[in-house]
Parts: structure tokens; C-alpha cells; sequence
């Protein structure tokens, strides 16, 4: 097992330093040169050269990316004499538009797209499975019928027209909920909860729907399985064949893709954290691209890429332990 | 001899779109303690369907007349809370395919004693101790570690053993066997024909036994009943009905059957 | 070894390796050094229990498998390793009845296409025409030919099977392999494609292999069987021989396993009628 995990955490590695010069590639290769950005209108080629030589821009794309790389490790500096500016381990770049090191903006802005993403994942889960629970008991009736029908629909609507919607009826309208503001819980846990709450709502409606009608399929396949009629050969309460027969087997799968999903919006909630202005990575990501701020669009989308692999590793081993027949015997 | 199972008239409808439809039609054996009785017929004859609801374990939407008593007591009409009561501890079953039959997460000695829990009251240390005595009877080498295994880790055979040993941990007077031994191959076969066969004697079990297979029906039943489409053909003696068939459709299958022993002119 | 003989398969090996959890290399031999010849107009049985390596076996020899190791041999053409154009004329001449005939037609397609779809593979124009050629292939079998077009759905399994049958026909094959071709049928049916099979050989004289785990059913048709256990061939010979007198362990364990009306009972019914 533990070479399993180590195998697998080594191949994680791998993969990010891929990602990395991949990714390093398409922003600092192909796209406008950042030294022009920042340079301005008022531009001189004189000074285009000086502000490339600050950001190391001059030198061959192999140093560059090596710079970046140990950076990562070790922290680097950026410019010299009065301009020099010390980027600390993990560096993942710096950003001169917004005069901060990259990890210091992801540092500020994660818990923000942490706290969207485990209310949003809690509320999606408890609804969606609950939801998709009752509709495979009661196959085929009324509430069956009606709860599919909405989730089909709901999982249709936009992410931003729901966002829009809630915000124009809670907010403005009903005047129910305060603008969405990020405030920290230590500080006003109402307050907090009322502001998070449009940004959970809006994230958990698709993902509910979606969650609902795959909790059924899964269920009403367990339920078709021999197992079951084997149990309730066996003369085992209604109840115990549900909760241990049908629930274990139906569910194992839905935590794989949980897992997936949850690790994607860690990297950021982008359009409904535009929507709401909370300022996480998502919002971040909008930002740096509309400023073409590479060395932050670099670094958000190695984060996602993070997150998703990650995420990918955890299901894994997760589902080892959930699956008797992935273990080895 | 006191009869255990009595099916008188039994007949299971089933809804369909084209008006209900007859799967099993006026069936009627009774079944002895001690002994075994024999369901054959080919597929779609409603033998297996026979079997499932003497366990009232049809799917939903069927809908059955007649009378099925297990030792005096009607089942049919019984609600299911009663009839949870019956299954696993009075009448249990075992099922063509044992992989599928057993949950794939739970190892197989939970599964035998969250049957032998449903029925008796007993700690959790008293149940391991009657699952491994279940499983050493139905011929598991090392019971006890095996009790820990789970179902993949089974061969086929030996799953058919787990199966077994769980159907009869509550001493059932009735086992219904729906085609135990069709998915085995030939050698395995023999293997549990011979278990069951033994198992029964001593413990003086009923035993009705469901196959397509009338070869395998004359080594273990003392009573066969042959259905066709529903119906029921021809019920009697073993002896009676494989020597000296009455209907022409019992004659026609036991004509179809090949035979190892034969002569064959090619 | 004489000119009659069809197919010749020497030292047959198949292994597989599969990469378990932990990245262990698990090494599997399907198939150990099998060797056999089948020859013009018999039906050779190979019988074993499962996982003895018989549809393995079958696979390799129709070419839907590589073997990795030992040689295939047809009508004096060593076919090892044929492609292209070598590959489809071996493929005319062998074909395949699998198992589950619902499972194996395509049931988007009607009987005729389904039948004339390896003509057209072949590019083989069927003679008297696509319709006339259809009826005659479902006259043969035994189905109704005006039932040509109608999907596999529509019909019984037994009739389905009759449908893969015909389909192995119309190239007029040399050989053909039954891959548990009536394992999964009733014994009334089961008896009846018994029956088809062997006319289909005698009017046509192709050979069989005959993949099948009842022994009983292999009596009915073959004149040699190979006993299969765990990859190899333990016992081969010609039916009589084999069945009456089994010289191998094995093959004696697998008769004496075979369940059986009581003979007395059997004898009896027989000298009522």
C-alpha cells in the first residue's frame, strides 16, 4: 500500500512539472510580451529592454523556466538594486501589476474559494443525493417524476443567469440578503453566512440536479442486483437491506465523481465569484486574464491543475478502501 | 408422513401491456421433510417464478391465487413483515449465479451472520462462532480466515459453499435451490450435488430443487414436477416419471437430452 | 499425417499479462503448447471446464487473437501470421458460431444484411442475387425465408442461432468453429441444432471445431476430442476411444462428473415405447 501511494504521489509529481513547462510555454512563448504591457503607452525601446531585463525576459526560454522552477523551491528575486523585490518559496511568480508575489494573492484569496466550494459541495450533496434517494425508492411516481423533471431543468440553467436571478430577487427586490461581501466568520458569523450564502445556492443547484439523477441511476441499478434479492431472501428488515445492501454499492461510485468536482472548484469558482465579487481565485483568475497579468494566470491555472490531480490521487485511494475488489488480496 | 410445503392451485399473473399474463398456472406438490423435490422445465416455464413466491419474493406488480402453506401456515396473503420472519428462518434460497448473489463490499462471513442476527438473538461473538461452524460444514478449509474473505476471492464452487452455508445457518425445514448448479462447471457440480445431498440428510431439510437440467433432477429428487409454459405437465415419482412418462412433452425432453453412454452413429 | 488434413496447429501458446494494482506483472498462460490437426469433413470437439484455454484457443484459430508462440497452418499455408489480403481469404474460408447469438448479430440489421454482410466484406457477389441467395441461406437452416426481413430481435433464441449459423454459411467455409455454440439453448432446441449441424456437414462436408464443455453434447457430434485442462491438451483422441476408455485423470474425473438419468429408468421408457 505504501508503495502504491508513494508511486502514486511521485506520478503527481511528474505530471505538474508537465504542466509547468507546458503551461510556461503557451504564456510566456506565445503570448503579447508582458514587458510591452507594462510598459505602457509612453514607451520606449530603451525601456522595453530594461524592463525585460528586470523580469529576466532577455535570456534563453530554457533559464527562464529553470529560474521559475527554482523559484518554486527555493524563492528568487526579481529586478535589482532598489527595484529588487524578494519573491520567498513557493514562488509562484510575481506580480508587477499588482506589486505582490502570486502566492500571496492565492494565499488571500483561497479560503474564499475553499469556503464556496465545501458550503457549496455540503448543501449539493446532502440535496442531491437525498433527492436522487427518494426519487429511486418511489420509482416511477409522482414526486419521481417531478424531482427529475426540475433536476433535468436545473441542471440546465446557467450558472450565471442563476446568479443574476437570486441576486436581483433576494438582494435588490426582497431586500433578504446584504450584497455578498467575503466577511471573514470570526467576524460576524450571520453576516458571513447571509454573504456566502447566494454564491453556495447558485454552485449547488447544477451540481444537485446532476447529482440527483446519478444517485438514482446508481440506486435503481442496486436495487435490480441479485444481492438484493438475495437479502431480502434472508429475511433482513427493510431498513438494514437499504442501509447496508443497496447504499454502499450505489454510492462508491458517486464519491469518485464527487471527488473530481469538488477538487475543480477549489481552483475557483470563476463566473459565480464574478457574479457576487467575492474575491477568490476565480474572481482572480477573471482579473489577471481581462489584465493579461500572466505570471497570475500562470499560476492560477497550475493550481487547478493541482487541485484536479490531486483530487484525482485522493478518489484513488479512496476508493480502494470503499471497493473490497480494487484491494489486492 | 406429515407434509412441510403444500402449493395448491398457485398462479402468478403478471401485468403486462398486451393484459395480464398467466406465468405460472394452477401448480400444485407438496414437499416432505427429508425430501426432495425436483422443478424442471426450459426457460419461460415458470419454474423459477414457482420457487419465488413460495418465498414471496416476486416482483412487484405480480399478483398470486392459490395457497402455499409451510408447515399448516398459509403464506400467501401474509404481509411482508410476517413473511421476514419466515424467509431465512423457516424457507431459505440459494440462486444460479453466486457471485452476484453475494454483495461484492461485505466479506462473506458478515453476510452470513447478519442472516443468522436477523433471526436470533445472540452477541456478535456467538454469531462469528456459528458462521464458522457453518462454513466448516459446507467443506471451507480454514473457516476462520476465510469467514474474513470477500466474495471475489471465492471461487465459483466454493461461492455456490458460501451460499449454502448462509441459506441453512438459521436450520431452515425448507430450501429452495433455483438452477444452484447451472453456472458450474461439471466437476464443481458434482461437488455440491454430493453437499447438498449430504447436508440434507442429516438435518432432514425439505428440498425443492429447480433446474432445466433432467439429468441432474434424477440424482438428487424423489419427486419431480415437469412445468411448460407455465403449467404444470406432469408430477410424480422420480421413478414414474423418468421410466415411464406420461405426457408427450416429458418424453419429448428426455429424448432431447444427449447422452454420454450412447452409441451415436455419425 | 495424411493430405486429408485441413488445419494444422502446432504448439499453440497463448500468455497474458496483466498489470495488477502496485504495478505487479501478473503472468497468465491461457493457452500451453496446444497442438492438433483438424481433418477435411470432421468435426474435432475440444472440451474442457472453463478457463481451460478452449475459447482461447477458438479465438487464435480464427485469427481474432494472436498467439505467442506456435504456428497455424491452413490447407498446406502456414496463416501465423497472414494479413491483408492472405488474412481475408483465410477468413472466407473459417468461420465462427459464437455462444450467444443475440449478443453476436447486429440488431440494427435484418436477416439479409446480417447474412450477406461477410459476402461484402469479402466482396463476393452472391450468386442468383442478394435476395435469392438470402432465402436459399435460411431455407438451409431451417428458418422461414420469407422472414428476411426482420431483426434478430423477432426471433426465438434457438432461430437466432439458426441466423448465425446461415451467416457462417454464405461463404461457404471450409471450417467451421462452434464457439459453445448450444450451450446456452434448451435441450429441446439444443437437440434440434445438434441435428442442423450435422446435416449442414454431410450436405456440405466442411470440418468443425466444436469448443464445448458438455461432453454429452460432443458425443453427438464429433468423431475426435481433445480433453482441455489448465492450458494444455491432456488427452485427444477419437470419441469412442476417449469416452469408453479415458487414459488421462482428468478426462476421467470430468465423465465421471457428468450427471446421468438412471440407466435402469432410461431403459425402461425406451422398451414402453
Amino acid at each position: 500500500m505504501a508503495r502504491y501511494v508513494a508511486g502514486r504521489l511521485a506520478g503527481l509529481v511528474v505530471l505538474l512539472l508537465l504542466v509547468c513547462v507546458f503551461t510556461y510555454l503557451i504564456f510566456f512563448k506565445l503570448s503579447p510580451d508582458p514587458a510591452l504591457m507594462i510598459c505602457g503607452k509612453t514607451c520606449t525601446p530603451d525601456r522595453v529592454a530594461q524592463i525585460r531585463a528586470s523580469l529576466g525576459l532577455d535570456r534563453p526560454f530554457l533559464t527562464q523556466l529553470g529560474d521559475y522552477l527554482s523559484g518554486l523551491v527555493a524563492g528568487r528575486d526579481y529586478g535589482s538594486g532598489p527595484n529588487l523585490v524578494h519573491c520567498p518559496a513557493p514562488c509562484l511568480g510575481y506580480s508587477f501589476q499588482s506589486s505582490q508575489s502570486v502566492t500571496q494573492m492565492i494565499v488571500d484569496r483561497l479560503p474564499v474559494s475553499a469556503t464556496v466550494a465545501v458550503g457549496a459541495a455540503v448543501l449539493w450533496l446532502i440535496v442531491g443525493i437525498a433527492a436522487g434517494l427518494l426519487s429511486a425508492v418511489k420509482e416511477g411516481s409522482w414526486w419521481d417524476r417531478a424531482a427529475m423533471g426540475l433536476a433535468l431543468g436545473g441542471a440546465s440553467i446557467p450558472n450565471y443567469v442563476l446568479a443574476l436571478t437570486l441576486q436581483y430577487v433576494l438582494v435588490v427586490k426582497l431586500q433578504i440578503l446584504p450584497f455578498p461581501s467575503a466577511v471573514p466568520f470570526s467576524e460576524d458569523p450571520l453576516l458571513w453566512f447571509q454573504s456566502y450564502l447566494m454564491p453556495w445556492l447558485v454552485l449547488a443547484t447544477g451540481y444537485a440536479c446532476l447529482y440527483a439523477r446519478l444517485t438514482r441511476a446508481n440506486v435503481i441499478d442496486t436495487l435490480a442486483q441479485n444481492f438484493m434479492r438475495t437479502a431480502r431472501s434472508k429475511g433482513l428488515s427493510p431498513a438494514l437491506t437499504m442501509r447496508r445492501h443497496a447504499l454502499r454499492p450505489a454510492l462508491t461510485p458517486i464519491v469518485t465523481i464527487f471527488g473530481m468536482d469538488f477538487a475543480a472548484l477549489l481552483g475557483g469558482a470563476l463566473i459565480t465569484e464574478t457574479v457576487f465579487g467575492l474575491n477568490g481565485i476565480g474572481k482572480m483568475a477573471a482579473d489577471s486574464i481581462a489584465k493579461n497579468d500572466q505570471p497570475v494566470i500562470m499560476a492560477v491555472t497550475l493550481l487547478a491543475a493541482f487541485f484536479v490531480m490531486a483530487g484525482n490521487v485522493v478518489v484513488d485511494l479512496l476508493y480502494t478502501g470503499l471497493d473490497p475488489r480494487v484491494r489486492v488480496s | 408422513m406429515s407434509e412441510l410445503l403444500v402449493v395448491e392451485d398457485l398462479t402468478v399473473t403478471f401485468p403486462t401491456t398486451r393484459g395480464p399474463v398467466d406465468v405460472v398456472k394452477d401448480v400444485s406438490f407438496t414437499v416432505g421433510r427429508n425430501e426432495t423435490v425436483g422443478i424442471v422445465g426450459e426457460s419461460g416455464s415458470g419454474k423459477s417464478m414457482t420457487s419465488l413466491a413460495v418465498m414471496g419474493l416476486l416482483p412487484p406488480g405480480a399478483t398470486t391465487k392459490g395457497s402455499i402453506r409451510l408447515d399448516g401456515v398459509e403464506l400467501l396473503g401474509r404481509p411482508d413483515r410476517e413473511l421476514r420472519r419466515v424467509r431465512g428462518e423457516q424457507a431459505s434460497m440459494i440462486f444460479q449465479d453466486p457471485l452476484s448473489s453475494l454483495n461484492p463490499y461485505y466479506t462473506v462471513g458478515l453476510q452470513i451472520e447478519e442472516m443468522y442476527r436477523a433471526h436470533r438473538r445472540c452477541s456478535r461473538k456467538e454469531a462469528r462462532r456459528v458462521v464458522v461452524e457453518a462454513l466448516t460444514q459446507v467443506g471451507i478449509p480454514e473457516p476462520e480466515r476465510r469467514a474474513g474473505y470477500y466474495p471475489h476471492q471465492f471461487s465459483g464452487g466454493q461461492r455456490q459453499r458460501v451460499m449454502i452455508a448462509m441459506a441453512l445457518v438459521c436450520s431452515p425445514a425448507l430450501l429452495i435451490a433455483d438452477e444452484p448448479t447451472t453456472a458450474l462447471d461439471v466437476t464443481v457440480q458434482a461437488q455440491i450435488l454430493t453437499l447438498l445431498a449430504g447436508l440434507q440428510r442429516d438435518s432432514g431439510t425439505g428440498m425443492v430443487f429447480v433446474t432445466h437440467d433432467l439429468a441432474v433432477i434424477s440424482s438428487i429428487a424423489t419427486r419431480v414436477l415437469v412445468m411448460c409454459r407455465g403449467e404444470q405437465v406432469e408430477y410424480g415419482e422420480a421413478e414414474q416419471v423418468f421410466a415411464a412418462p406420461r405426457h408427450d412433452y416429458t418424453r419429448m425432453l428426455l429424448e432431447s437430452i444427449p447422452r454420454i453412454d450412447d452409441e451415436v452413429v455419425l | 499425417m495424411s493430405d486429408d488434413v485441413l488445419l494444422r496447429v502446432r504448439d499453440l501458446t497463448k500468455r497474458f499479462t496483466t498489470r495488477g494494482p502496485y504495478r505487479r506483472r501478473n503472468e497468465f498462460t491461457a493457452v500451453d503448447g496446444v497442438s492438433f490437426d483438424v481433418r477435411l469433413g470432421e468435426t474435432l470437439a475440444v472440451v474442457g471446464e472453463s478457463g481451460c484455454g478452449k475459447s482461447t484457443s477458438a479465438r487464435i484459430v480464427a485469427r481474432l487473437m494472436e498467439p505467442t508462440s506456435g504456428t497455424l497452418e491452413f490447407d498446406g499455408e502456414d496463416i501465423t501470421h497472414a494479413a491483408g489480403a492472405r488474412l481475408a481469404r483465410y477468413r472466407a474460408k473459417v468461420q465462427v458460431v459464437f455462444q450467444d447469438p443475440f449478443s453476436s448479430l447486429n440488431p440494427r440489421h435484418t436477416v439479409e444484411r446480417i447474412l450477406m454482410a461477410p459476402l461484402d466484406y469479402q466482396g463476393i457477389a452472391p450468386k442468383g442475387g442478394r435476395r435469392a441467395y438470402t432465402r436459399e441461406l435460411m431455407e438451409r437452416v431451417g428458418l422461414n425465408p420469407d422472414h428476411a426481413h426482420r431483426y434478430p430481435a423477432q426471433f426465438s433464441g434457438g432461430q437466432a442461432q439458426r441466423i448465425g449459423i446461415a451467416r457462417a454459411l454464405a461463404v461457404d467455409p471450409k471450417l467451421v468453429i462452434c464457439d459453445e455454440a448450444v450451450s446456452a439453448l434448451d435441450v429441446s432446441v439444443q437437440a434440434q441444432i445438434i441435428e442442423l449441424l450435422r446435416r449442414l456437414q454431410r450436405e456440405s462436408g466442411f470440418s468443425y471445431i466444436f469448443i464445448a464443455h458438455d461432453l454429452a453434447v460432443v458425443r453427438q457430434l464429433a468423431q475426435r476430442v481433445a480433453v482441455m485442462n489448465k492450458g494444455r491438451i491432456v488427452e485427444q483422441g477419437p470419441c469412442d476411444e476417449v469416452f469408453k476408455a479415458p487414459e488421462d485423470p482428468y478426462t476421467r474425473t470430468l465423465l465421471a462428473a457428468i450427471p446421468r438419468i438412471n440407466p435402469e429408468w432410461d431403459r425402461r421408457r425406451r422398451a414402453a415405447r
